[in-house]
């Protein structure tokens, strides 16, 4: 017997989940994509890759907000310790790494002596003066953390269809319908 | 309200639903990323057979990699004003320009006589953190069209282990594979190497798009005509695997070397995605300005060293075109980039040293 969760996601905080699942996923098929391709796809993908990203950095921090102004709703009182530190933990990776990882690739283009343009004629300032040692790491990094990121979020979602399809203890709907369960 | 325990067998295909999920997510994304399509051309393949024809020499670029930088300026006199709203191309407007002067071929110890070709990298800095990035060659036209068919010269061109030189056979299979290449080589066939860096035309090869105030569009191909009279190659320095760069000293110490940016405007139907054929002579060209180099570098501490002279980096009013080289020149550059930091960054020292000086 599973005990149901209390509460939900307020509007803008769902809002904001949805769009940004949508907006994270495809940052990193467009990023993995883009690089491993000489086609035209490359470019009209880095296109892409750069203003969406810089889109993303902003959205998380008014997220973070709102997660501070709205709070979170309570997780079922019989979730077992671990799965409850699991989730927390992999929340804040979550958080973590979706401002990590836009303010790396700035800071990358930066060190790299690159222009940061978002679209022809909007060109960001330089984070950091050109260094190919910070580059190089940097650019490592943004590889790296990407690929994490990914991993999370797999494990994030199969936890999340965990708490819907096997659990059903209103986890699930309380980022999808913002209904309390049942 | 508290659902029933499911049964069993609908548990497990709850979880295989979980599982399925997840696979094919994971399956997509190692699939856009090319590692389940090994026959897909990647910019790190594209490097990789750069690097097997020439072996790895950490901390240069894989392609051009003997060079020296040099600095300037691009004075604009304004006649370019009317096609493009770049502010490079404002009447008066001076750009500083760190640029490079190099050869074709990833062997950064190679014999300036060799190849029929020198190279000309410009990157112009202006307002509002935007750039200019070009890489030049001397030469009127490019080989192949493609980017698969680049790749494919590079493999036909690999040096035999033994002998060192590529094989004749599939030099022969590979040109007579692409008809393409037919106005290369007959220029190939009869090119005059220079006796310098700064008496040689470099062109753009491929077509860019300039794109005005109105945001009216007109593709052209550009280049640098050097002030400096075109001499051949003298005996003496056919013996000298270095005498580019001595050359480009003595230029330099007598006085700033200077061409004119020609600016090459097509008619409609001109091919603007294929960089192996020419433009008729009648073409609109603009002379736009004076690119003037004062003083030359070793690339090993120089300014050009940590540079990507990534074609596509471009400011407002000048954008790429549809030839297909352009995309993967932009992809092949940041890789190899990527590996030339990288070891850099690895080395205590940057490991970009001279070669012989
Ligand atoms: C949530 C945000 C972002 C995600 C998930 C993301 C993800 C990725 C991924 C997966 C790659 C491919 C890495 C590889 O396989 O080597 C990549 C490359 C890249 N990213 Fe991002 N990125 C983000 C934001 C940004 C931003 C904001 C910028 C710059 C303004 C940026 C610039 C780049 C560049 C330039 C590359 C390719 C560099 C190269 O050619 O080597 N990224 N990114
Ligand atoms: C698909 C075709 C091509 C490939 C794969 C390719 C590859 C490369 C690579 C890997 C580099 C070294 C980049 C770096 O580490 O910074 C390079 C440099 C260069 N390439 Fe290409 N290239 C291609 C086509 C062309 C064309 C059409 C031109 C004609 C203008 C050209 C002109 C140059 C020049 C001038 C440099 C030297 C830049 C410098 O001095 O830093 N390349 N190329």
């Amino acid at each position: 017997m599973n005990s149901p969760t209390t509460g939900t996601f307020s509007v803008p905080a769902r809002l904001l989940h949805w769009s940004m699942a949508i907006m994270v996923m495809s940052m990193l098929f467009i990023g993995i994509g883009m690089v491993a391709t000489v086609s035209e796809r490359h470019v009209w993908l880095l296109q892409l890759h750069k203003p969406l990203g810089i889109a993303i950095l902003a959205l998380v921090i008014v997220r973070l907000f709102v997660r501070w102004r709205y709070g979170t709703p309570a997780l079922p009182s019989d979730l077992p310790p671990w799965q409850r530190a699991a989730a927390h933990l992999s929340h804040w990776m979550l958080y973590a790494l979706m401002l990590a990882i836009p303010l790396i690739g700035w800071t990358m283009l930066s060190a790299g002596g690159y222009p940061v343009t978002l679209f022809s004629g909007v060109t960001l300032p330089d984070l950091v003066s050109p260094s190919a040692t910070l580059y190089s790491a940097l650019r490592f990094a943004h590889t790296w953390l990407a690929l994490s990121l990914f991993a999370v979020i797999l494990i994030h979602l199969a936890a999340a269809l965990y708490h819907g399809l096997i659990r059903r203890d209103g986890v699930l709907a309380s980022m999808t319908k913002g209904q309390k369960h049942p | 309200m508290i659902l029933k325990t499911p049964p069993p067998l609908n548990t497990i295909f709850r979880f295989t639903v979980i599982g399925l999920v997840i696979a094919i997510l994971a399956t997509a994304f190692a699939y856009v990323g090319g590692w389940l399509d090994p026959g897909r051309l990647t910019p790190d393949r594209m490097i990789n057979t750069l690097e097997d024809n020439a072996g790895v020499h950490e901390g240069y670029r894989r392609n051009h990699a003997k060079g020296y930088c040099v600095v300037g300026r691009f004075e604009s006199n304004g006649n370019a004003v009317s096609l493009s709203r770049a502010s490079v191309f404002e009447t008066g407007r001076v750009s500083p320009v760190i640029g490079r002067l190099a050869i074709p071929g990833g062997d950064p110890h190679a014999n300036d006589g060799m190849p029929p070709i020198r190279s000309f990298a410009l990157q112009f800095q202006l307002p509002n953190d935007e750039q200019w990035r070009t890489a030049m060659n001397a030469m009127p036209v490019f080989p192949v069209s493609t980017p698969q068919a680049f790749w494919e010269l590079l493999k036909a061109s690999q040096p035999d282990s033994q002998s060192g030189k590529p094989d004749a056979a599939k030099m022969a299979a590979f040109f007579a594979d692409h008809p393409e290449t037919k106005p290369f080589l007959a220029w190939a066939k009869t090119a005059q190497r220079s006796s310098s860096f700064v008496n040689v035309e470099y062109n753009s090869l491929d077509a860019f798009r300039f794109i005005d105030a109105d945001g009216t569009t007109q593709f052209v191909r550009w280049g640098l005509v050097p002030e400096a009279p075109f001499t051949s190659m003298t005996e003496a320095q056919k013996r000298d695997p270095d005498f580019l760069s001595k050359d480009l000293r003595e230029r330099l110490n007598q006085g700033p070397q200077r061409w004119h940016l020609i600016v090459a405007v097509a008619n409609p139907g001109d091919p603007t995605n294929d960089a192996t054929l020419v433009w008729p002579e009648d073409r609109r060209q603009i002379d736009a300005g004076v690119v003037t180099i004062e003083s030359a570098q070793a690339q090993a501490d120089g300014p050009c060293r940590d540079i990507n002279y990534d074609p596509l980096v471009l400011p407002d009013g000048i954008a790429g075109s549809d030839d297909p080289l352009l995309s993967a020149r932009s992809a092949a550059y940041s890789e190899s980039y990527n590996r030339r930091t990288r070891e850099e960054a690895e080395s205590a020292t940057p490991s970009t040293q001279e070669p012989r000086s």
